[in-house]
């Protein structure tokens, strides 16, 4: 259809109620581009939560106490909760919840590369508790001033039960660290693996994400890849001390001009992999979705069909 | 399976405390409303942020247009003396 009159001027209409800082709800005209990219990127981040949950939930059964099983068990649930939260929101701009499910196992749509890389030890939880759960608390602040009113409400939500997530994975770290030396290795060794992953969380340099100037625009995003990355590098770097243990950059230094850290130049080849499906654990991680819900589907069904029944006998009643 | 059959959608209110009312909070899938209270439980009070639960089918909610806020909420903006601050009275008053 081309474009008429009045589709411009809607348009620019909605572009000055995002000016004026107007949030976005459901019912709303929206451009067809401003729904899809929230579509896209709301499920997208749903999908993360959820797939979020294999590389940790693979240590429950393991977790060295009863104290750090419990932790770890309420930490994943939440990740399920965020996932639900999520899905919730991209509903409400007409997407049905099973056919996300269905662009997710058909891999037709993304979730965060971050959770192809897999868990070795125990220190890994620590490690992603820590970074990971960091980098996206980092993200996800920024989130909570998003244009679309439903997105923006879920990210105060997973917000607020985020910081923990983050202090159990320091304090896991510090107490291993702090440990015996095999220990205070395995600790050491969990982060240089997840340092360099987690910056790339961010995504793309600003330079190289096309996307970026226009969803800045409609206040999608607020703060842009590169900046969000630096805020986490300078939040992390005194922390990682306080743990006593190092980051793998030679380059990582204060830069008194910039009042921020400089750190060396991130391999995006490896991100441009891990993306396209070639991580060490991509396959695994639709498959044991796919499983999930393949295996789940008889208790919707039958959850369904006894609810159908009940309805027939008040009806016959 | 196909996921052309989705459970239905329910909206979820919470009473933070007693002596506050209800307020929505999200929604979420569930076939009937016994598994929705339950879903609900789970998913929106992990941490005690409720003393009770409301679901409401998603379906059964009906919303006023958004184009026609105008019309619809105009009225009362040129109708100052509803409000407090229309009138004068003395400043050393408790009034
Ligand atoms: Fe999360
Ligand atoms: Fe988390």
């Amino acid at each position: 259809m081309p474009p008429t009159n009045s589709d411009e001027s809607r348009d620019l209409a909605f572009q000055e109620a995002i000016d004026a800082d107007r949030t976005v709800e459901p019912r709303d005209w929206m451009p067809e581009r401003y729904r899809s990219t929230m579509v896209r990127q709301i499920a997208q981040h749903a999908h993360s939560e959820i797939i979020g949950m294999q590389p940790e939930g693979n240590w429950i059964t393991r977790a060295p106490s009863l104290r750090r099983k419990a932790i770890l068990l309420a930490k994943v649930q939440d990740e399920a909760g965020h996932g639900l939260y999520l899905y919730a929101a991209a509903e409400t701009l007409g997407v049905g919840r099973g056919e996300l499910t269905e662009l997710l196992i058909t891999g037709r749509q993304k979730y965060s590369s971050i959770f192809n890389y897999p868990t070795l030890t125990w220190a890994d939880v620590g490690a992603i508790g820590w970074l990971v759960d960091g980098a996206a608390i980092t993200n996800q602040l920024a989130l909570t001033k998003t244009s679309y009113g439903p997105y923006a409400r879920a990210m105060v939500r997973i917000c607020r039960e985020e910081s923990f997530h983050q202090r159990q994975g320091f304090e896991l770290l510090a107490e291993l660290s702090r440990g015996t030396r095999a220990q205070h290795e395995m600790a050491q060794d969990a982060v240089n693996r997840w340092w360099w992953p987690a910056l790339m969380m961010f995504g793309p340099p600003d330079s190289e994400s096309p996307n970026t100037a226009q969803s800045m625009a409609w206040k999608i995003k607020r703060v842009s890849n590169d900046d969000l990355r630096q805020r986490f590098v300078d939040m992390t770097v005194p922390q990682s001390r306080a743990l006593g243990l190092d980051l793998p950059d030679s380059q990582l230094r204060w830069n008194e001009a910039r009042g921020h850290y400089d750190f060396g130049p991130i391999d995006w080849e490896e991100f441009r992999q891990v993306v396209g499906g070639h991580g060490a654990c991509n396959a695994q991680r639709i498959a044991v979705r796919r499983a999930a819900d393949e295996g789940g589907a008889w208790v919707r069904e039958a959850a369904r069909a006894w609810e159908v029944r009940q309805q027939s006998r008040t009806s016959a009643a | 399976m196909s996921h052309s059959e989705d459970w239905p959608l329910w909206e979820v209110f919470l009473r933070g405390r007693r002596g506050l009312s209800h307020q929505h909070v999200g929604s979420l899938h569930a076939p009937d409303p016994e598994l929705a209270l339950q879903n609900a439980r789970d998913l929106y009070t992990r941490r005690g942020e409720g003393v009770s639960i409301w679901v409401v089918r998603s379906t059964e909610v009906h919303a006023s247009d958004p184009d026609d806020q105008g019309p619809l909420f105009d009225p009362p903006s040129d109708k100052a003396y509803r409000h407090p601050t229309f009138y004068k009275v003395p400043e050393d008053l408790q009034l």
